[in-house]
């Protein structure tokens, strides 16, 4: 039997690309060649979105403005201390 | 997309914080922070820097008690199906481990969430099914969901889901460390938001970052507190805007609290810690294995249970000890015989140290 050593506290992103007609369950595509259904009543989803996955439910949907904003924000909280 | 990489601003943080010249202590609480810091020598590289970080008691399998193993070893024992997350089934209990148990013909699954464990309650439908919960506020909310819905008679839940924000209280209370700032869990903030962290910040004058998981998330995080702490700043600031929401999940924590109710919870290597444990509500005393087996469970609940002889996964998860401090490490205590619960679980400080480090040390 294959056991599966699951970090507790472990969320992996993924993509939805397909959800259920009773908003129940999703299909999420971890960009890896990876499909796996996922719970989604914890979140509101649409297809497209991408979501925190952990122990077979979307805990969070991911905010990709503010990811693709982050590493600016990093650079501007860097300099920000210099000009002190 | 959600992958962070700029090698040179990396560089660049590093260097302003060595400029400092400080010296200071920062506490995590979550694995999966210990393995990103292990794993890319982070550790060192902050050590060199002046700031020593630990991992407190940020590991579900490690916290969870002797007597909650005990329990569900002994439902396992009077023939109920066990379920539970992979790294649970190898802790050494009193006499054996779940992992043991099952070589000896014991119906023990490994699950990847807890509707797998459901599943197995409907495909055996003349056994009783228990699931182990462990986890923090991740974990627990996926436990709540289920109970929601209408599940089949022979499944209960033996629920060890624990909350962080109370057992960050006690370790200051205790002051058994001294600590400069807390990088708060990622995913756990996913479902509490940053509301819960505040009290730390505002009683304790003690900086907070809630942090993501990547090499670039940590040294951020890390120089945020630092500057926190040049400014005389105590607050909680977000590093990890991609995923933490200030207000968190709210229907995750709206269904939590519909199903949990907080109790005193003992943790491995803590006295009781205050409203820490997550137990379910009466109105879901017929799902609640402590309530449908509680004659059995008596003999187990009568008992004192010791921790593992010469194991200090206790000071370890009070933060007061490193892997390499204890004697048992690399020799008596490795992945393959674990003595104690931070060797086993691969959010275990000692596993991760063991994984990445061994050959470099022992």
């Amino acid at each position: 039997m294959f056991d599966i050593p699951l970090p507790v506290c472990l969320a992996v992103p993924g993509k939805i690309i397909d959800i259920d007609r009773k908003k129940e369950y999703a299909v999420i595509d971890y960009g890896d060649g990876t499909k796996r259904r996922v719970n989604i009543t914890l979140v509101d989803v649409r297809v497209g979105d991408y979501v925190l996955v952990h122990a077979g439910f979307a805990i969070q949907v991911l905010n990709e403005k503010k990811a693709s904003e982050t590493l600016d924000l990093f650079r501007n909280i860097l300099s920000a201390g210099e000009e002190k | 997309m959600f992958s962070l990489h700029d090698r040179k601003l990396a560089q660049e943080i590093v260097f302003k914080i060595k400029k400092l010249d400080v010296k200071l202590k920062f506490m995590h609480v979550c694995g999966t922070h210990q393995d990103t810091l292990v794993r890319n020598g982070l550790d060192y590289l902050f050590r060199e820097c002046g700031v020593n970080i630990v991992q407190g008691p940020g590991c579900p399998v490690c916290v969870t008690t002797p007597m909650e193993i005990e329990e569900i070893m002994l439902l396992a024992e009077h023939g109920k199906i066990i379920a539970t997350f992979g790294d649970m089934i190898n802790v050494p209990g009193e006499k054996h481990s779940l992992r043991d148990m099952r070589e000896n013909g014991y119906a023990i699954h490994t699950v990847y969430g807890i509707e797998d464990a459901v599943f197995l309650a409907e495909k055996y439908r003349s056994r009783d099914v228990v699931f182990m919960g462990i986890g923090f506020e991740t974990t627990a909310p996926t436990t709540a969901a289920v109970l929601l819905k209408k599940l089949p008679s022979n499944f209960s839940i033996l629920s060890c889901h624990r909350v962080i924000p109370p057992a960050l209280k006690t370790i200051l209370d205790m002051g058994e460390i001294r600590i400069d700032g807390l990088i708060e869990p990622g995913h756990v903030s996913t479902i509490i938001g940053l509301k819960p962290y505040e009290f730390i910040s505002r009683e304790y004058n003690i900086p907070q970052v809630v942090a993501g998981f990547e090499p670039l998330d940590l040294i951020m995080a890390v120089w945020l507190l630092v500057r926190q702490i040049e400014n005389r700043d105590a607050l909680v600031e977000n590093e990890y805007t991609r995923a933490v929401k200030k207000d968190g999940n709210i229907r995750a924590q709206e269904i939590m609290k519909e199903v949990f109710e907080p109790v005193d919870k003992r943790w491995r290597g803590f006295p009781v810690i205050p409203k820490s444990g997550l137990e379910l509500k009466k109105e879901f005393d017929e799902y609640n294995a402590r309530k449908k087996y509680d004659e059995e469970l008596q003999e187990v609940w009568d008992k004192e249970f010791k921790e593992p002889r010469g194991c200090r996964c206790g000071e370890l998860l009070r933060g007061l000890l490193s892997p390499q401090d204890c004697p048992l490490f690399g020799r008596k205590c490795t992945p393959d015989t674990p003595v104690g619960p931070c060797m086993v679980s691969i959010e275990g400080s000692c596993n991760i140290e063991f994984r990445y480090k061994k050959k470099t040390t022992v």
